[in-house]
Formats: structure tokens, sequence, C-alpha cells
């Protein structure tokens, strides 16, 4: 059964080791998490998921798998008496909601939970409908339907079936939208290799050591330079089809303010042509020519640009196709002059990766980039972050 | 409720969570396998929730000793085993010291030296590990699975007399390497909901006013919930909260959200710790102040 599931979980994206599956084993010989399938739950998890990023993942493995098994712990609600509960059931509910409740079967009742689950918008107590505590609804705490199922955390010393069914890691899974914490732990990607590269300074400490282990003769050590922080250079995409992902850009921009000392950042509208400028406010008074841009940041930037990329391919491809101005040169010359500075750039377009091969500006400036656009989710950006590293 | 006296006599050997610390199922399970098979358990999640403090709570509920190795920026993994001070013999063996013949007087133990020595089952915080630089959880490998270590200097081999349980924190400041991972139980810890909240205050503040309680539980969640915030308040920060309003005796009805006269919360200091944060917020009352007019 375990073997299996341990393949399930390889099958799911999950890089389960062998030692670790063992580590499981050995955790489950010792007695750890024999009588509830909720400490079981929380043991594999220990054991076998190194990352938070995956504990969604692994829920949902897990749900898929040990769907119906938790019978072999007993049925949900087992320690409770039986009469008791009849008579509870009896009291509390109307004839009406108690043949509604009987009506659902185990399954359909978990998909009426899923289904409430995501309707459900904030927290809720007591009624008869959503999810919560204290209510008449077969599902929350302190319900009374015999295959009731708990949502909340507290554990107490019922078995409570299915707390991975919450999904509550949900949002650090690498395929959703980002908050600015998954976005600068993604980001953190390109911190790490800021102590790279030939041994070219001097290291005093390691020279008076390694002096001193000399008997006295001098002996010298050199260590690679420590370059201080990673430089970015910004460009965001603004306005038109941009609106539906504003959300999405700010929170790239505010999680890369806070996380690269150097970050210099522009706007330009659908293409890069010769002027970007800083504030949007002043975008037709201060531009800020792109030539000079290139001039005065260094090769060692890393760009990033932001965009949806999606807009008439006239717009990258012909001289004048710009939908705000005459611009003289094409989009695709000025992206290419950005990119010959520039080596270590990506693109990052909020516009979900199925849809890209259906856009033909989407397309053109994906080959621009040497395909080096990555959707802008945690998934994307993490690729994104290993390019230009 | 005292803890020293235990009315059992067996040493306890599960982690439950103690009289000042609320544990979850989930991360009692997870600390009582690391415990129970001598195993690393890494733990992560939000600054101020009680990564650090986990250790010292394990250490004081199984009644073990407790070694704690802090990691800076500079801190390299040898540190943690032990530090050949050749500086010193240098120094000695131009003065005739006597002392420097035996290169052992010379060998200053590590927290993970110390450690391996004790007479029982030790626990070992080595807190903040993504401080370090990228390559030192790999050399921490070996000693962490086979828990012992060699000293070239004295050509010994330092094995664990019991393997320590070792607590290790990060804040994802960088990512550990799989063949390290791999050797640890992991736990990260989520932020409390309410009821753990609940619960996690009245260890720390017993008695305190129900109403306050409620009243300044719905304010934090409240200030949580504010979309762009750079640092959201966390348990920590709520606890010193709430002795500041303790210490203060605010009345439970400043707190309610509907007095539009309070334009922050009282002691925001305490829970905001920046001052965009603070300024943003303050925004955002102003705004729906006028919306309610």
């Amino acid at each position: 059964m375990l073997i299996e599931f341990f393949y399930q979980l390889r099958k799911g994206g999950l890089k389960v080791s062998l030692t670790e599956f063992l580590t499981l084993l050995e955790a489950l010989k010792q007695g750890l998490a024999q009588f509830s399938i909720d400490e079981f739950y929380y043991l594999a998890r220990a054991c076998l998921v190194k990352d938070e990023a995956l504990y969604d993942r692994f829920d949902r493995v897990f749900a898929a798998h040990f769907k119906g098994i938790e019978q072999v712990f007993g049925p949900p609600g087992a320690a409770i008496p039986d009469d008791w509960l009849r008579q509870q059931f009896e009291r509390i509910f109307s004839d009406e909601e108690k043949a509604l409740m009987q009506a659902m079967n185990w399954d359909e009742l978990m998909d009426t939970l899923r289904k409430r689950l995501e309707e459900q918008k904030e927290e809720h107590h007591g009624g008869n409908k959503w999810i919560g505590t204290g209510g008449t609804s077969p599902f929350g705490q302190g319900g009374y339907n015999p295959a009731g199922v708990r949502i909340g955390s507290r554990g107490g010393q019922r078995s409570a079936v299915k707390v991975w069914d919450q999904r509550e890691y949900r949002n650090f899974d690498d395929s959703v939208e980002l908050g600015t914490r998954n976005l600068k732990v993604a980001l953190r990607r390109l911190r790490r290799f800021a102590r790279q590269g030939a041994a070219d300074e001097l290291d005093l400490p390691g020279t008076i050591d390694s002096t001193a282990r000399n008997a006295g003769y001098l002996e010298i050590k050199m260590v690679p330079e420590r370059h201080n922080a990673t430089k970015v250079l910004l460009f965001l995409d603004v306005g038109g089809s941009m609106d539906d992902h504003v959300r999405a850009c700010e929170e790239l921009f505010s999680a890369a303010k806070s996380e690269f000392k150097h970050l210099e950042h522009f706007y330009f509208h659908n293409c890069v042509y010769e002027g970007v400028w800083k504030d949007n406010r002043r975008r037709h008074t201060e531009k800020t020519p792109l030539m000079d841009v290139l001039h005065k940041y260094p090769a060692d930037y890393k760009l990033i640009l932001a965009g949806d990329a999606t807009m008439s391919p006239y717009e990258i491809t012909y001289a004048g196709g710009s939908v705000e101005h005459f611009n003289e040169e094409t989009g695709a010359t000025w992206m290419q002059r950005l990119l010959a500075t520039y080596p270590k750039a990506i693109w990052l377009n909020p516009e979900p990766e199925q849809r890209w091969t259906h856009t033909p500006s989407i397309r053109i400036l994906s080959e621009l980039m040497e395909q080096r656009m990555f959707p802008l989710t945690l998934g994307g950006l993490e690729r994104g972050m290993r390019e230009l590293s | 409720m005292s803890d020293t006296s235990r009315p059992d006599q067996h040493p306890v050997t599960r982690f439950t969570g103690t009289d000042r610390y609320i544990a979850t199922e989930d991360l009692s399970t997870a600390v009582n396998a690391a415990v129970t098979l001598g195993r690393p358990i890494l733990i992560k999640g939000e600054p101020g929730t009680g990564k650090t403090q986990l250790a010292e709570e394990i250490a004081r509920s199984l009644e073990r000793p407790l070694l704690q190795w802090h990691i800076k920026s500079t801190t390299k993994a040898q540190q943690g085993l032990y530090e050949y001070d050749a500086v010193a013999r240098l120094r000695d063996s131009q003065l005739g010291d006597v002392r420097v013949h035996d290169i052992g007087n010379y060998i200053i133990k590590g927290p993970m030296w110390e450690a391996f020595e004790q007479d029982q089952q030790p626990v070992l915080l080595i807190d903040e590990i993504d401080k370090a630089d990228i390559e030192f959880p790999n050399d921490l490998l070996r000693e962490l699975d086979r828990m012992e270590f060699y000293v070239y200097e004295t050509h010994q081999t330092i094995v664990a007399r019991h393997r320590p349980i070792i607590v290790i924190t990060s804040n994802n400041e960088k990512e550990l390497p799989d063949a390290f991972l791999r050797r640890c139980f992991f736990h990260y810890i989520r932020f409390p909901d309410a009821a753990t909240m609940t619960a996690i205050v009245d260890v720390h503040y017993p008695g305190l006013k129900q109403e306050l309680l409620k009243a300044a539980l719905e304010t934090f969640y409240r200030l949580r919930e504010v979309p762009g915030l750079k640092k959201k308040p966390s348990t920590s920060e709520l606890l010193d909260w709430l002795k500041l309003l303790l210490a203060e005796d605010i009345a439970p009805e400043t707190l309610r959200s509907d007095d539009r006269r309070t334009v922050l919360p009282p002691m925001h200091g305490a829970l905001l710790k920046n001052e965009q944060d603070i300024h943003l917020f303050e925004r955002l009352i102003f705004l729906h102040q006028r919306e309610g007019r």
C-alpha cells in the first residue's frame, strides 16, 4: 500500500527519495502514528515533504490515494456512541434536513463540502449552510451529522478526517498567483550567486591562520571577491491590457524593491521604444531615452521585463506601429538593443502560459527573447531566476 | 501549574507542548518523530511564530539540557565542531610556553562537540541556518547523519554518546540543499488561527479579560488582512502588544472597530514596525471614514 503511495507521490511531482521513504517506514515501525490517520498524515508530511510550497501537492496526492482508506482507522465520529448520536440527530435536525443528509452518501457529502469550501469567502460561525463552528450544517466543527467532517484546526481527542482536504497550503503552490512573500522567496534565488568567481582578494584571517600553521612562514590565501548585491533593471508594462494584471505586477515590483539593493525600474507601454519613464503621472513630460539607460547601467545588470506582450504584431515589427506615438524605429530593434546590452534577461508574462501560442505578438517577443519568457507565477519566476543566475 | 514537580517518575519521552508553549498536533507529531528516530528536525515559518522557542520548550518538557548554536553570515560549519586556535599556539611557541607541545590545548570545542559529550540526550538548537553560507549545511551532512566527526589535529574521532535532538530553524532566506533536507524531518509552522491564538495568549496571560482578548484578536487579525503591509504583525508582536494593553489598562471598548475617533489601535507601535505600514494603515482608515459618512 505504501509503496504505491510512494510512487503516487513521485508521479505527483514530489521528489521523494528512497531514504526519506525508509525513514517514514522506520518511524511507523517505531510505533509513531499507529492509531490515527491524522497523525499518519502529519508524520508522512514531516518525513517526505521538505518545502512548504509542496504541501498542497502532497495534500492532493494524499487525498487521492487515501480516499476511502480512512475506514481502516474507523469511520468518522466512531468515538461517539451511536445511540447518543441518533438522539442528538433527532433533536437537532428537522425531518427535511435529515432526509437531505441521509440522501447524501460519503462521496456526495465530500463533493458538497468541496463546493461549499470554494463558495465560502469569509469566516463564519453558526448558520446552516456555511462551514464554520457551531452550525447545523453537516460540515464543520461541532456539527452532529454522523458523517460530518471537521473543518478547523484544533484536533482534540477525536479522529478528524480529511484535514488534508482543506488544502490550507493552497496559496503556496507554485502554479498559483503570487503574494509578495512567495515572490520574495523566489527572487532570493538570485542572491546566492553573489559570492562566486575567481579568487582575487586577499583573505586576511585565512592568511594569518595558514601562516601560523606553517610555523610562521608567510603563506598567502586568496578568496573570491564578494559581490555585495545583484543588480536588477526592471521594465514594467503599464496601461491597456495590463490593467488586468496590475496586482501581480505590483506584487512583483514591491517584492523586487525590498529584495534587491540595486534595483532600477522603468515603465513602458506594450513594447519598449526609444523612451521609457519612471513616473506614470509624468510619462509624457519626463521620458528617459532608452539609449541613456543602455549607457548608464552596465551589462552586469540583470534585465527583467514584465508585461503581457499582448498587442498587435505591428507594434513590434513596424516603424510607426506604436499606438501612442510615431516610433521611428521598430520595437523589435529596441528590444534587440536591450538584449545586446544585457545578456542576462528574462520576460515575465502574467498571461497564462497556455494562451501564449495563440497570441502572435507573444510568439514574436518570445522569439526575440530567445524563449526566455516565463509566466508570472512562482514556478515561472523560479525558472526565470535560474535563467538569470 | 508547576513544571518541576511532575508526579510520574518516568522520564517524559513525548512532546505535547508545555504550560507556556502551545504545540499543534502536526507540530508535536513531527517533533516526536524526530525525537524517536534521533534525526534533526527543520522548522520553518513566519518570523515570530516561535521557532526558536520550540527548542527551549522541548528541552524543558523532556527535561534535557539545551545547547544553542546561533548562526551568523560568517559562521562556518567547522566552528560547530571545534576550532584550532593556531594563533594562540604560535604566540605560545614564541614565548616558550610548555603547553605548546600538546596540540589538544588549542582545540576549542564547539556546540556540536559539547552536545556529543553530554551524559544524557541533549537538545541542540541550530538557529537560523539560512543565515550562513550556502555550503554550510552541506558541510554538516556527515556529522548530522552519523553523529560523529574526526579531529584532524589530535587524530581522534568524536562519537555522540547519545544522539542529540537537533532542532534547526530557518527563515527561508536561502534554499537548503536536497541532500541536507533528506536527512531532516520538516515542519512549517503555519500562522496560528484564531482558536490556537486564543490558546497561546491564554498560556501567556492567564486571566486576561475575555472581551479585551476578543477585541484585541479582532483588531489583530484585521490588521493582518490589510493588503500591502510590509511586515505583518506576528504572534510575538501580538503578545507584546497585549502586555502593553494590560499595562495601560486599556478598555476593550477602545479597540472596537466602529469607534471612528481612534484612528490607529492604541499602542500600535508594538504591532506595526514600519513607518510605511503605519502610513498605509492611516490612509486606509481615512478612506473608510469617508466612505462611512
